[in-house]
C-alpha cells in the first residue's frame, strides 16, 4: 500500500511540475491575447493548474488499461502478493535460473580468454566476421536458437546473451501464468530450453504431501463448500499450536521431572497419603484426576524445589516458570501474527464499492460437489441477491427506524438478563457444590458431585437457542446478525467461565486459610516428634517416617489444575456426546424411521442435522481458552487437548460426512475469519490475566510444588539470576529492571505505537483520498475522451456555430458531481484550439436526461 | 497406477509440471481419472478428446451451474464442442488449482461468464448469468425488476468506461479487490 502511495503521489510530482511549465507558457501566451479577461482567465488557470495533473495521470492509467495489456499483467505477476507456495517456487525457480546463467557466464568467459590469445595475431577480417556474427547471433535470439559461438563473443555480446537468457528463462517461468491453451505452451517449452533440476519442486511435493488430513479437509470441502472446511482448517491450525505447547510442557518439564527428578515415593508431596492410600486406585478416583493421578507429573504438587535435579543440573523450577511464561508468549505471538496476516490478505478488499459486482462474480464456491449443497447455495445466493436489492433501496429511505431501535435495545436488554442469571446460576451452584465438599463428597448424590460442570455445559447448550429466538426481534443483516449471536454466546461463555474462576478463588484463599492451620499444626507436630525422640534416643538420628504420613497442606495449585482438567473432561464428553445423539442418532432415526411415520422426517420436523460452523469454532476458541488458563497448574493439559482435537478431527470429519446436511445459509469462510481470531485474542488476554494474577499476587504453597518455600513464583528468576549468572549480570539486569528504566521505555513503547497507528491511519487516507481522485480522473478522462466527438456532431449539425448556444450532454457518476470542472474541461479544450465558449446557467430539463447526465449549454 | 502411468513419461511428466500450476501427483492422479473417460479401444491415445457430455458427469462438475461453459472456455477442438484432450483437461484443472495466480484465473472465469464468447459481458451475459447463480427452481428465481435492477447496479460499479457492457480489464480490475475470489474459483479431483 505504502508502495503504491509513494509511486502515485512522485508521479504526481512529476506531472505536476511539467504541467505547471506547459500552463505558464499557456498563460503568458494568451495573457496577451485576451488582456481584458485577463482576470478571470487567471483564476480559471489557477483552477487547471491544479487538476492537470490528473488528467496526464489519468492519460497514463488509461494508457496502461488498455494498451498495454500484456505488460500490465507481467508487472502485476511480479508485484502479486500470492500464495507464498507459489512465490517460494518462483523464488527457487529464480535462483536456480540465475545459478545457471552465472556458469554459463563463466564458460563464455573461459573460452573468450582462450580466445583472447590468439586473436592478437590475427587480421581485420576476424574483425568483419565477428559484425557478421554480431548479426547472426541477434537473428538467434529472434530464432530462439540458444547455440551461439563462443569464438564470436565480445563482453557485449555476452551481454545480450545473457539477457536473452534471462528473457528465456522469465519466458519459461511464466508459461504456466498464460492463458494460452496447452499445445501453445508445449512448443514454447520446447523451443527454449529445458529445465535440468526438479529437486526443489519435488521437495514441494513432498511437502504438500506431509500436510496432515489435507485429503479428508479436500473431501469436506469439494461436499459442504469452503466455510465448513474452514472449521477443520482452523481446527488444524489449532492442533498444531496445542503439538508445540505440547512439545514444550512434555520436553522440558515433564520428562525431565519424571527421568531426573526425585522418584514416586520419596518425599512427601511424591507420595499418596496414607488416608487416600485405600482408594487411590480405584478407577472413579482415577477418572477426577484424584489418587496416584494427583500424585504424577501431570499436575504442579508433584514437582519438588531443588534448584537442578539429575547430572544435566537441570533447573527444574527456572524451566517451569519459563515454559509456563513461554506457551502464552508463543500463543500470542502466533495469534497476532496470524491476525495481522489475515488483515493483510483482506485489507485491500474491505471497500464497498464492488457489492454487487462480488456478489454477482465470485459468489459460487466452485468447490461444490454436493447436490444438496449446490441448492442450499443456489438458494443462499438468491436470498443474498433479493437482500442487496432491498438494502440498496432501504439505504434511500428508513421508515420506522424507532421500532427497530426499540426492539434491539429490547433484545439486548433480554439477552443481559439471561446473562445476569446464568452468571448467578453459576455462582450459586459452584457455593453450594462447596458446601457439599466441606460435607464430604460421599454422602451426596452423582447430581450433587457434578452439578457445576453439568450446569456450566447444559447453560452452554441452551442459551445460544434462546439468544437466536431474541435476535429474530432484532432484524439484522444475517451476517451482522450472526456476528451479534457469536458475540452473545461469547460473552455467555466467558461470563460462565469467569464466574467459575472467581469462585475457584474464593476456593483458593480458603485453602490458603487451610494451609496456614497446617502449617502451625506440622510445627507442632515435628517439636512434638523432636521432642519424643530426644527421649528416646540421645544420639538423635534422624527418625524415619514414611512419607505418606507427613501431615501436608491443601495444596491449591493441583486443585485448580484439576478443577480444568475435569472441566476439560467434561466439556469433551458433553461435545462428543452431543455430536453422537444430536447428529447420529438423529440422522439413524430419521433415515430409519422415515418409511413407516405419517409424515416426511427427512424434510420435515426434525430433519438432518446442520453442520453449525460458528458453534464450532467458539466450542473451539473456549477450549484453547481452559487450556491456556489452566496449563501452568497442570502441565498435562496441552497433552489432553492434543488428543481431544486429535479425536475430534477424525470423529467430526466421520459425523459431518455421514450425518450432517449442508447449511442452509452457506456463509463465506474468508470474511469472518478475523473475527474468530480475534476471538481467539480477547479470550487469551482473558486467560492469561487470572494466572498473572496468582502468580504475581499469591504465595505459593509451602510444601508442594517447584516453588515451595518462595515468597512468590516469581522469586526463581532471582535466584537464578544471582547464583547461576555472573554477579556483573544481575547487576546489569537489576539496574535494567528498576522503575526508573522500565517506566520510560514502556512510554516509548506506547509513543510508538501511537505514531505507527497514526501513519497507518493517514496512510489509509491517503489512500482512500487517491482513489477518489483515480476515480475522478477517470470520469474526466471520459469526458474529455467524449468530448471532440460531440462538439464535432454538434457542429455538424449547426452549420453556423459562431454565437450560437450548444448543449452537451455529458455522462454524469457519482464521482463528478460538481459540473464546473467539466466547464472548465471544456474551456481548456477550446481554450487550446482558440475559441472562446461562454456558459450559461442550466436549462431546466426532465428528470431522466439529469440522472444519467449532466447538460452543458454554452456558446462559441 | 502402473500401467496408466507408464504412458506418461518423466520427460512430459517434468513438461506438464513446469507449465501448470499442479504437482507431480496431482498430474497423474488427473491423467488416471482422464484416461477412466477414455473409451477402451482408444486407450493408446493421448490426443484422444472425451466428449463434453462425459466431461460434465465427473462429480467435481456435475453441480456445477458453469460446466459447459467451462467446457467450451477450455476446449481447443475445432468443431467447438467442448470436447477435452488431456491437454485441455490440464489447463482447465491448473487455471483451477490453489496455487493459481489470480490473473489467470479472473481470465478464465471472465471467459466463463461471457456465454456469448464476444469479449464482453453485456446485459444478455449477465442475466444469464444470475440465472445461473440462482438455480433452475422457481422459488429461487428472481423477477424480472430484481432482475433490471441487479444488472444497473453491477453496471454501475464495475463498467468504467460506461459503454453497457464489462470488458476484461474491468472485469479484472473487480475481481482483483475481492477476498473470496481466489479461494472460491478453485476444483480439486
Amino acid at each position: 500500500m505504502l508502495h503504491k502511495n509513494s509511486t502515485l503521489s512522485y508521479c504526481l510530482q512529476s506531472t505536476k511540475i511539467h504541467c505547471l511549465l506547459l500552463v505558464f507558457a499557456h498563460t503568458v501566451r494568451e495573457f496577451f491575447f485576451y488582456r481584458k479577461e485577463y482576470k478571470l482567465f487567471y483564476q480559471k488557470i489557477l483552477l487547471i493548474c491544479l487538476f492537470i495533473p490528473f488528467l496526464n495521470e489519468s492519460m497514463s492509467f488509461l494508457g496502461d488499461e488498455q494498451f498495454e495489456g500484456g505488460n500490465k499483467e507481467k508487472r502485476h505477476r511480479e508485484k502479486r502478493r500470492d500464495g507464498s507456495k507459489d512465490r517460494r517456487k518462483r523464488a527457487n525457480a529464480k535462483r536456480r535460473e540465475r545459478s545457471r546463467a552465472d556458469r554459463e557466464n563463466e564458460e563464455f568467459e573461459e573460452r573468450l580468454g582462450k580466445r583472447e590469445k590468439g586473436r592478437r595475431g590475427r587480421v581485420k577480417n576476424d574483425q568483419e566476421a565477428k559484425k557478421r556474427d554480431e548479426q547472426d547471433s541477434e537473428d538467434k535470439e529472434n530464432s530462439e536458437d540458444k547455440e551461439v559461438k563462443p569464438e564470436s563473443l565480445s563482453p557485449d555480446e555476452l551481454e545480450k546473451l545473457k539477457e536473452a537468457v534471462d528473457e528465456k528463462k522469465k519466458l519459461i517461468q511464466s508459461l504456466r501464468g498464460k492463458p494460452w491453451p496447452m499445445k501453445k505452451k508445449l512448443v514454447t517449452l520446447q523451443e527454449t530450453l529445458r529445465i535440468q533440476s526438479h529437486d526443489d519442486q519435488d521437495f514441494e511435493n513432498f511437502k504438500t504431501a506431509c500436510i496432515p488430513w489435507e485429503m479428508k479437509i479436500k473431501e469436506i470441502e469439494s461436499h459442504f463448500g469452503s466455510s465448513v472446511a474452514s472449521y477443520f482448517i482452523f481446527l488444524r491450525w489449532m492442533y498444531g499450536i496445542n503439538m508445540i505447547l505440547f512439545g514444550l510442557t512434555f520436553g522440558l518439564v515433564m520428562v525431565p521431572e519424571a527421568l531426573m527428578g526425585r522418584p514416586y515415593g520419596s518425599i512427601p508431596r511424591k507420595t499418596v497419603p496414607r488416608a487416600e492410600e485405600a482408594s487411590a486406585m480405584d478407577f472413579a478416583v482415577l477418572w477426577d484426576f484424584g489418587g496416584y493421578a494427583q500424585y504424577s507429573v501431570l499436575f504442579y504438587g508433584f514437582y519438588s524445589n531443588q534448584r537442578a535435579i539429575g547430572w544435566l543440573k537441570f533447573r527444574m523450577p527456572l524451566s517451569y516458570f519459563l515454559v509456563g511464561v513461554g506457551t502464552v508468549a508463543y500463543s500470542y505471538m502466533v495469534v497476532i501474527r496470524t491476525m495481522a496476516r489475515n488483515a493483510n490478505e483482506s485489507g485491500v478488499g474491505d471497500d464497498n464499492s464492488f457489492n454487487f459486482s462480488w456478489k454477482m462474480f465470485t459468489s459460487w464456491d466452485y468447490l461444490i460437489g454436493n447436490p444438496e449443497t449446490a441448492d442450499n447455495k443456489f438458494a443462499s445466493i438468491t436470498t443474498c441477491f433479493k437482500e442487496a436489492i432491498l438494502e440498496e433501496q432501504e439505504s434511500r429511505k428508513d421508515d420506522n427506524i424507532h421500532l427497530t431501535r426499540f426492539l434491539r435495545v429490547l433484545a439486548n436488554f433480554l439477552v443481559l438478563c439471561c446473562l445476569a442469571g446464568s452468571g448467578y446460576l453459576i455462582y450459586f451452584v459452584v457455593r453450594r457444590s462447596q458446601k457439599f465438599a466441606l460435607d464430604g463428597f460421599e454422602n451426596h448424590t452423582w447430581w450433587e458431585r457434578n452439578e457445576v460442570n453439568m450446569v456450566m455445559s447444559l447453560l452452554g447448550m441452551f442459551c445460544p437457542m434462546l439468544f437466536d429466538v431474541i435476535s429474530t426481534l432484532e432484524n439484522y443483516h444475517p451476517r451482522v446478525a450472526l456476528q451479534w449471536q457469536l458475540g452473545r454466546i461469547f460473552a455467555l461463555f466467558l461470563g460462565n467461565l469467569y464466574t467459575f474462576i472467581i469462585a475457584l478463588m474464593d476456593e483458593i484463599n480458603v485453602k490458603r486459610e487451610e494451609e496456614n492451620i497446617v502449617k502451625f499444626n506440622i510445627t507442632m507436630w515435628e517439636a512434638s516428634l523432636y521432642n519424643g525422640t530426644v527421649s528416646e534416643n540421645f544420639t538423635a538420628s534422624p527418625i524415619t517416617i514414611h512419607p505418606a504420613d507427613v501431615p501436608r497442606g491443601p495444596c491449591w495449585e493441583t486443585m485448580v489444575g484439576q478443577e480444568f482438567v475435569r472441566l476439560i473432561i467434561s466439556d469433551t464428553m458433553t461435545t462428543y456426546i452431543t455430536l453422537l445423539i444430536g447428529d447420529f442418532l438423529r440422522a439413524v432415526l430419521v433415515r430409519f424411521l422415515n418409511h413407516c411415520w405419517c409424515w416426511d422426517l427427512e424434510a420435515g420436523f426434525p430433519s438432518y442435522s446442520e453442520f453449525d460452523v460458528s458453534g464450532n469454532v467458539l466450542g473451539l476458541i473456549f477450549n484453547q481458552g481452559m487450556i491456556w488458563m489452566g496449563a501452568f497448574y497442570a502441565p498435562c493439559l496441552p497433552a489432553l487437548n492434543v488428543l481431544r482435537l486429535h479425536v475430534s478431527m477424525y470423529l467430526q470429519c466421520w459425523a459431518v460426512m455421514c450425518c450432517n446436511v449442508p447449511q442452509e445459509r452457506v456463509f463465506k469462510a474468508s470474511g469472518s475469519n478475523n473475527f474468530y481470531m480475534a476471538m481467539l485474542l480477547v479470550i487469551l488476554f482473558l486467560s492469561t490475566l487470572p494466572n498473572i494474577y496468582t502468580i504475581v499476587t499469591i504465595p505459593p504453597s509451602f510444601d508442594c510444588g517447584p516453588f515451595s518455600g518462595k515468597n512468590r513464583m516469581f522469586d526463581v528468576i532471582h535466584e537464578t539470576l544471582e547464583s547461576d549468572f555472573p554477579a556483573w549480570f544481575s547487576k546489569v539486569f537489576s539496574y535494567a529492571s528498576n522503575p526508573g528504566l522500565v517506566l520510560p521505555f514502556i512510554l516509548l513503547m506506547v509513543l510508538a505505537i501511537y505514531y505507527l497507528q497514526s501513519t497507518s491511519k493517514s496512510y489509509k487516507e491517503a489512500n482512500v483520498e487517491l482513489k477518489k481522485k483515480l476515480q475522478m480522473v477517470i470520469q474526466i478522462m471520459k469526458i474529455i475522451l467524449l468530448l471532440p466527438t460531440t462538439v464535432n456532431n454538434w457542429r455538424n449539425n449547426n452549420a453556423s456555430f459562431q454565437g450560437q448556444e450548444g448543449e452537451i450532454l455529458l455522462p454524469k457518476s457519482r464521482q463528478l458531481e460538481n459540473e464546473s470542472y467539466s466547464c472548465l474541461i471544456i474551456q481548456t479544450y477550446c481554450l487550446r484550439r482558440k475559441e472562446r465558449v461562454t456558459f450559461f446557467s442550466k436549462k431546466t430539463y426532465d428528470n431522466e436526461v439529469k440522472k444519467k447526465s449532466f447538460p452543458v449549454v454554452f456558446s462559441f | 497406477m502402473g500401467a496408466t502411468a507408464s504412458q506418461l513419461d518423466t520427460g512430459k511428466l517434468s513438461e506438464y509440471e513446469e507449465l501448470t500450476f499442479l504437482t507431480k501427483q496431482e498430474i497423474l492422479l488427473a491423467y488416471d481419472r482422464f484416461d477412466k473417460l477414455v473409451p477402451k479401444e482408444e486407450k493408446n491415445r493421448i490426443d484422444y478428446r472425451v466428449p463434453m457430455e462425459d466431461i460434465l458427469e465427473l462429480p467435481e462438475l456435475k453441480f456445477n451451474p458453469f460446466k459447459e461453459r467451462i467446457c467450451k472456455v477450455f476446449s481447443t477442438s475445432d468443431k467447438k464442442d467442448g470436447s477435452l484432450d488431456f491437454d485441455d483437461f490440464l489447463d482447465f484443472l491448473s487455471a483451477f488449482s490453489d496455487s493459481a495466480t489470480l490473473e489467470i484465473k479472473s481470465h478464465y472465469a471472465f471467459h466463463i461468464f461471457d456465454f456469448d464468447d464476444d469479449g464482453t459481458l453485456d446485459r444478455q451475459d449477465l442475466k444469464k448469468l444470475i440465472n445461473c447463480l440462482t438455480g433452475k427452481a422457481d422459488k429461487t428465481s428472481l423477477t424480472p425488476d430484481e432482475m433490471r435492477m441487479l444488472i444497473d447496479n453491477i453496471l454501475e460499479e464495475s463498467d468504467i468506461d460506461q459503454d453497457g457492457t464489462v470488458n476484461l480489464s474491468e472485469f479484472q480490475h473487480v475481481i482483483s479487490r475481492s477476498p473470496d475470489f481466489v479461494s472460491s474459483f478453485q476444483i480439486v479431483l
